[in-house]
């Protein structure tokens, strides 16, 4: 029981992670970028590689991918998306969804699916009877902090107010001065930096396979709808619990049940209280 | 016709409408013009939404033709002959200028089948002065144009009451006279008008009676003439520093005679 | 108008003709074309017509397929399994249309997307009713390939046909009016006097009943139904793209849309093996950016502007 919960918090952590990037590109952009799942896959596979090939501990290797990724979807935000960015929901997601065809046979072709997994043999560490994976303390712990200074950057410095503003009031910020393209792409850049970074750290706790890019945008999507979106302690929150269910769900219904468990539970919140347990509103 | 029992409307903490009644086109009174008046911010277009159900009444009863319909949807209120202009006009903007008044016919005004319905409109379009314009998509019409639109289409409804929320907003002088015209034609034929204004030459030209909504509470109704020297309009329009101003330099005039 | 009726009778035509002018392979493409023509069809009753974008078509698929197959194996005859998984689904859809279509665009599209894989993991669960993750047999239809081939093609050429005609009429009512009112602009068709939860649950459900039909049908063709097939996030996604192709909202533009993903998908595939799925994505990037409107509505001074902006950039 207490085991659960153990699993869940960690479990939590990741997926906090794992959704925050996609929750400020739809709370912000208006955007469902589809592509979110495969750019964590690509991005632990990336990190597998580099670290299968030159043994550089994957915390190393955390800082470069997620400069890549920024570069790597701010250009395409820039370039590409921000030309259909005010057609309506149908359009951009189906422009993601396309794109993301593109990268998941890329990485087919290119990686394989194979599941990779970065073993990093810390063992782990036993209190009262619960078992915690060291290199799974050490991701859930990165994955909070880095999601802490996300949130900092949000708050404090003028380009992370800047998007605030923008997704409160497009309108209005744009009088204000703010370059919105430019704003759009650095949400971007932002969200697939912190696919990045979440795809490093799940490398570390679980097998990565492309696979799995799809159930990792589920999650995401359940994270966002618990928490609200576009905001940082929203996707904590959603993290947190959807974390919380799986675990609980997998202890009580079996691991294949507790997937399920989630998504009915998005359901229900979609009926009742769309917003988010947060009430952080997003667009229509 | 319309009364409106004790109605209040809360968002959140905030009263938009508060403890509101009145009663309009009542027996004899058909085609009565009543204007509602206010400073921005008042709660005159939330008093409509509540009446047309476009948001649900916190506390109070709202009756049409003495029936209770204070939970109605804005549908059911549509086909019962209740009928509401946009401050910001709202119509099927793909549409054509046809289309979009022959849906006011064809889903409450009564009408038979689609044709019947676009011969409705016709003459509705005809009326405000839209006929030529009739195959013009609805999204390329100049404003004025757009909220003659939007009257035909609510008369195409075959309303007993129409509400009218700011219908002469961005018009000029010649526009206005020409609008207040249409609406004595329409007040002429038994409809009974509940129009929201600012332009006070409009109110007191038209309305039979004003109603003046502050902070969500009706704070005075009667004639045009009784309600501008009403102290709490007065002060409500100018505040209380301006309004006791006011009031001195009254008081000072007077006992100068 | 006309044009469009000429335009679905041609296609219909050459569909139908096929065993008799072409081999296996062609009857197989054409019955693959009737039916992704029926599934346009019916997305575009709320996704076209009232614009609410649904990516739930897979789960009617998905429950079709199902609910076929088990009364099939049930011992019930083919025809009577079809018409009843419509019914099943037709009920499903109202109930989720009532419960789901409060809420507008973004959120109506993933709580669509959510349905399929909570019906997907419910089925791969519930192993003792629906064979679970490892599928479902269904009983080969006797005669040889030759005679199924054609018994498949023409029921799905009627669905095709079901679903175009309903499409005529949803097109020409006030129904259809209504729905196009509802999607322009919500609050303004309220006001008007449409029942607006009513109108867009019909549409729902409308845009449910036909791929519920197919989803049986494909079940008795190909004898084996897995949740992650007939359940496919997939299929889901690629069925509005054949409407936004072909032109949403017109009456001819799924059938069109269909006829030329499906042509093009099978050409690709055949070339491309490898990189079928990055060539189709391409295809999806380029309609979204020169086709707005889809093929119908292409505005081709537009268009050539477009492309000469492009080569000066």
């Amino acid at each position: 029981m207490l085991q659960a919960l153990a699993n869940g918090l960690m479990l939590g952590g990741l997926y906090a992670c794992i959704a925050v990037g996609f929750s400020l590109v739809w709370g912000v952009l208006n955007i469902i970028n589809m592509m979110h799942g495969s750019l964590i896959i690509f991005a632990g596979y990336v990190t597998y590689f580099i670290w299968y090939g030159t043994k550089l501990s994957p915390i190393v290797l955390l800082l470069p991918v997620i400069i890549a990724l920024f570069i790597f979807g701010y250009l395409l935000q820039y370039l590409v998306i921000n030309r259909v960015v005010k057609r309506p929901v149908l359009t951009t997601l189906t422009l993601t969804f396309g794109l993301d065809m593109i990268l998941y046979n890329f990485m087919n072709s290119f990686f394989e699916a194979t599941p990779r997994r970065i073993s990093l043999n810390w063992g782990s560490f036993t209190i009262a009877d619960i078992v915690l994976p060291i290199d799974r303390l050490v991701a859930m712990a990165l994955a909070f902090i880095l999601t802490f200074v996300l949130y900092l950057l949000l708050r404090t410095s003028k380009v992370g107010r800047a998007i605030v503003a923008v997704r409160m009031d497009r309108d209005a910020a744009s009088l204000m001065g703010i370059q919105i393209p430019q704003i759009y792409a650095i949400t971007f850049g932002l969200g697939a930096a912190m696919a990045g970074a979440c795809g490093v750290l799940f490398a570390v706790a679980f097998p990565v396979t492309t696979n799995i890019s799809g159930l990792l945008l589920g999650k995401a999507f359940v994270i966002c709808v618990i928490g609200g979106l576009g905001s940082v302690p929203g996707a904590l929150i959603g993290g947190l619990a959807l974390g919380l269910i799986e675990s609980f769900g997998s202890h009580w219904f079996g691991p294949q049940n507790a997937i399920t468990i989630g998504f009915i539970l998005m359901l229900i919140l979609l009926m009742v209280r769309p917003t988010g347990l947060l009430g952080v509103k997003g667009y229509e | 016709m319309l009364e409106v029992r004790n109605l209040t409307k809360n968002f959140g903490g905030i009263a938009a409408v508060n403890n509101v009644s009145f009663s309009i086109g009542a027996e004899g009174n058909k085609g009565e013009i009543v204007g509602l008046i206010g400073p921005n911010g008042a709660g005159k277009t939330t008093l409509i939404n509540v009446i047309t159900g476009v948001h649900p009444a916190s506390s109070g009863n709202i009756f049409f033709e003495g029936r209770d319909i204070t939970t109605q949807k804005p549908w059911q209120c549509a086909r019962s002959g209740l009928a509401r202009t946009f401050q910001i006009v709202q119509p099927f903007p793909a549409m054509t200028v046809l289309e979009n008044v022959t849906a006011g016919a064809l889903f409450s005004g009564g009408a038979v089948n689609k044709l019947d319905a676009e011969r409705i409109a016709l003459g509705h379009l005809e009326f405000v002065g839209l006929a030529h314009e009739a195959q013009r998509l609805a999204s390329t019409l100049t404003l004025p144009s757009r909220k003659k639109l939007e009257l035909a289409k609510s008369l195409a409804m075959n309303p007993r009451v129409l509400m009218l929320d700011e219908v002469n907003a961005g018009l000029n002088t010649g526009e206005i006279d020409k609008a207040l015209e249409l609406m004595n034609s329409i007040a002429a034929s038994g409809v009974t008008i509940l129009i929201v204004e600012h332009l006070m030459k409009v109110v007191f030209s038209l309305c039979h009676k004003v109603l003046v909504l502050h902070h969500g509470e009706l704070i005075a109704e009667g004639v045009p003439r009784e309600v501008a020297k009403d102290a709490k309009v007065v002060e409500a329009y100018l505040g209380h520093k301006f309004a006791s101003k006011l009031q001195k330099m009254d008081a000072g005039a007077s006992s100068n005679v | 108008m006309n044009k469009s009726i000429t335009a679905f009778l041609l296609v219909f035509i050459t569909l139908a003709a096929m065993p008799f002018i072409a081999d296996n392979y062609f009857v197989k493409l054409a019955t693959f074309i009737a039916m992704y023509s029926a599934l346009a069809l019916s997305w575009n009753f709320i996704g076209g017509f009232t614009g609410y974008p649904s990516f739930a078509t897979a789960a009617f698929i998905g429950l079709g397929s199902y609910a076929g197959a088990i009364l099939q194996n049930a011992g019930i005859n083919l025809v009577t399994a079809w018409v009843f998984a419509s019914i099943i689904t037709i009920i499903f859809a109202a109930f989720l249309g009532f419960a789901i279509l409060r809420v507008k665009g973004h959120y109506f599209a993933v709580g669509s997307i959510a349905v399929v894989e909570v019906l997907r993991l419910i089925t791969s669960s519930w192993s003792s009713f629906t064979g679970g993750g490892d599928g479902l047999n269904v009983k080969i239809m006797e005669g040889g390939p030759d005679f199924a081939g054609r018994v498949f093609l023409y029921a799905m050429l009627c669905v095709m046909l079901l679903a175009f005609l309903t499409t005529l009429w949803v097109d020409r009512s006030k129904f259809g009016f209504g729905l196009k009112a509802i999607k322009q602009n919500e609050d303004a068709a309220d006001m008007v006097g449409i029942n607006v939860t009513i109108y867009k649950i019909a549409a729902f459900s409308l845009s449910a009943v036909f791929c519920g039909t197919t989803g049986a049908i494909y079940a008795s063709w190909i004898g084996y139904i897995a949740p992650v097939d007939a359940f496919s996030i997939l299929t889901t996604l690629k069925v509005p793209v054949m409407v936004l192709l072909g032109g949403e909202g017109t009456v001819f533009g799924p059938v069109l849309g269909a006829l030329v993903f499906v042509i093009l998908e099978e050409s690709v595939w055949a070339h491309f093996l490898e990189a079928n799925q990055a060539i189709l994505g391409l295809i999806i990037v380029f309609l979204i950016f020169f086709l707005p409107g889809g093929i119908l509505k292409i505005d081709y001074r537009k268009l050539l502007a477009k492309i000469r902006g492009v080569k000066g950039a």
